[in-house]
């Protein structure tokens, strides 16, 4: 299964604005994407609930999946988003 | 028969409509047997989407940024297939909806209070939104300030800040509470947004929801159970009222073209817009207590400079005479330790906090000094609780160190009041604060509504005292306004001018009527119903002389 492992970049953490701006990302991907941190289980990257309740900080390493067609590029976008300080982009 | 119940009234205006309560959370029911699993899903989810819907229309009518963020954040937690998924768990497991809502809520509240800091202080947001998908189970209104799409009164124990961020004017035209006081959070929002509110008014307890009512926010008469007569006619002469003032703009000015000042009371920089639309001619009164309430820590150096900076950038080329911080009392700050003052009023309040914590009025002086060394308004700057010259000179001497070239003192004490010509020797201006003022001159609590006669502005012996510091103004040719309740009371307004009065400061909606009122007298009109307004036995017999 296509697998991402990425570091959270977004200064405060996954949350507040930056967890929105991931779950909304998430929820237009075209595949069912999970997210998870360490050996947690997976979860919806489209649940906003789910993805605060990860208490992902700034540095957390967290694990994308995704499966199915257009999966590779969804999941490097979506990778790429949480690599981003997403706090400093208020463009 | 309508009933009449008085309060304190905090904001002038009298206005007419329904009553509606903000409505507190929604116990949870005894749980019930569910037989049809699916159709208990459907109201369950039915619940949350309306939830939902009600959040993105706030958000969307929200017309501060970080407000409609923050309902739009709210909005997407509600609006989960986890949570979905939980809720439909818990009903196949046997619960009803409201416990099943309650229950998918509660897995993720324990992952937010486990993860700590940020996260569990999101905790509030998932309750709030669980008591609101369960109001709306029990066909109970959503916790909060009611949002019918008409015009409405509200009626409050008290508000609190988190109440009233995005409390919509259009729908609300008046504010009635239980307890409070003329400068309670209530009287503060009341005054910026310009609706007519009443506070300390226990008779509203017994006023149910939907009830008509009749609210004039000067004399602070509400009466219960009026008739749509009422309503339409109270209605009616608001919007005439408001049309007539504002055919005029400009500065303010007699009919035979004596300035006076018309200056607006702002908070923060969101009030700005408003006082623009009433053609202020700058800010007579920035408070900065907003800032400071609520804090377990002042705020710092930085955070001040950045919201003096908001204010002064939004009035570049204006006169923005801004409080240093008027702490204590009915504001109790938690930075500063104020419990156990046996008497909070005649304590130490104002800037007497400087005795105690002089670094708190430092830090606020460099931050007003590097915020407007960064703009271009004309700050003076002011003290509140001023009663000697020692303490006027001091403060004066503050101001000039910190590079700032404007300092005067507000007249809230009537020993102050008596020695204006004294303070005039060593500050620029002073500005009148009457609410305090007459607490101070009639021994009369303002939180008091057995007592709201002796706080009448129309008491003489105010007038007097208000006459004292207008005489000093003129002989020293140096400007003393009033920025207390008083200045926004039309009929007052020549009063006050006569007696020598230069800018009269007020919450920006009141400005239209006051610019009428004075266009409709001349100079020498002013000081004459001035000297007959002192010389009145009573507050009645003042109010006579103009209505």
């Amino acid at each position: 299964m296509p697998t991402r492992t990425v570091t959270v970049g977004s200064a405060t953490g996954l949350h507040a604005r930056p967890a929105k701006i991931f779950v909304e990302a998430a929820a237009k991907a075209p595949v069912k994407v999970t997210i998870r941190s360490g050996d947690r289980k997976p979860v919806p990257a489209k649940s906003m609930l789910s993805v605060l309740a990860l208490g992902a900080k700034h540095g957390t390493e967290v694990i994308l999946e995704a499966e199915g067609e257009g999966a590779d590029e969804a999941l490097d976008s979506l990778a790429e988003l949480l690599a981003k300080d997403l706090d400093a982009d208020h463009g | 028969m309508a009933e009449v119940l008085t309060g304190i009234g905090v904001c002038a205006g009298t206005v007419a409509g329904p009553l509606l309560w903000i409505a507190g959370a929604p116990a949870l029911p005894a749980p019930t047997t569910v037989t049809d699993t699916e159709a208990e899903v459907a109201r369950a989810e039915a619940a949350l989407a309306s939830v939902v819907a009600e959040l993105e229309r706030r958000a969307d009518r929200a017309t501060d940024g970080t407000i409609a963020e923050v309902l739009r954040a709210e909005a997407m937690m509600a609006d989960d297939d986890m949570l979905r998924e939980g809720v439909r768990e818990q009903i196949e497991a046997g619960q009803d909806a409201s416990h099943a809502i309650d229950g998918a809520f509660a897995s993720f509240r324990e992952a937010f209070t486990a993860a700590g800091g940020y996260l569990a202080e999101r905790v509030a947001d998932l309750d709030d939104l669980r008591d609101r998908a369960v109001a709306v189970l029990l066909g109970l209104p959503m916790p909060g300030v009611p949002s019918p799409g008409h015009p409405y009164v509200l009626a409050a124990r008290d508000l609190a800040p988190a109440d009233t961020a995005d409390l919509d004017p259009d729908q609300v035209v008046a504010l009635v509470t239980e307890v409070g006081g003329p400068t309670s959070h209530t009287a503060i929002l009341a005054r910026a947004l310009g609706l007519p509110a009443v506070v300390a008014c226990p008779g509203v307890l017994a006023v149910p929801d939907g009830t008509l009512v009749l609210v004039d926010g000067a004399t602070g008469r509400v009466e219960a159970g009026v008739d749509e007569v009422t309503v339409k006619a109270a209605t009616e002469a608001a919007r005439q009222a408001s049309e007539a003032a504002s055919g005029l703009t400009g500065p303010g000015e007699t009919a035979d073209g004596y300035g006076v000042k018309l200056l607006a009371n702002v908070g923060s920089a969101k009030n700005v817009p408003a006082a623009d639309e009433a053609h202020a001619e700058g800010v007579g009164l920035f408070r900065t207590e907003l800032l400071f309430l609520d804090r377990a820590q002042e705020p710092t150096h930085d955070e001040q400079v950045a919201a003096y900076r908001e204010v002064f950038t939004a009035m570049t080329g204006r006169r923005v005479v801004i409080r240093t911080l008027d702490a204590g009392a009915d504001k109790p700050l938690p930075f500063l330790n104020q419990d156990g003052e046996p008497n909070p009023a005649l304590g130490v309040r104002g800037l007497r906090v400087a005795r105690q914590r002089p670094q708190v009025l430092t830090t606020q002086l460099a931050a007003i000094a590097e915020a407007r060394a960064q703009t271009g308004a004309d700050v003076w700057v002011m003290a509140p609780m001023v009663s000697t010259l020692p303490e006027a000179k001091e403060f004066a001497e503050a101001v000039y160190a910190a590079g700032l070239p404007k300092a005067g003192v507000m007249i809230e004490v009537p020993a102050a009041a008596l020695r204006a010509a004294d303070l005039l020797g060593v500050v620029d201006f002073l500005s009148i604060g009457t609410n305090d003022l007459s607490q101070y001159t009639f021994a009369a609590d303002r939180m008091c509504g057995d007592l709201a006669d002796l706080l009448d502005v129309w008491q003489p012996a105010l007038l007097q005292l208000i006459g004292i510091c207008g005489e000093a103004g003129r002989a020293a040719g140096k400007p003393v306004g009033v920025c207390g309740e008083a200045a926004a009371d039309p009929l007052l307004a020549p009063i006050l001018v006569g007696l020598g009065v230069t800018s009269l400061s007020m919450s920006p909606r009141a400005i239209p009527q006051v610019r009428a009122a004075l266009a409709a007298r001349t100079e020498a009109d002013c000081r004459r119903l001035a000297e007959q307004a002192v010389a009145a036995p009573d507050a009645a017999g003042a109010r006579a002389l103009v209505s």
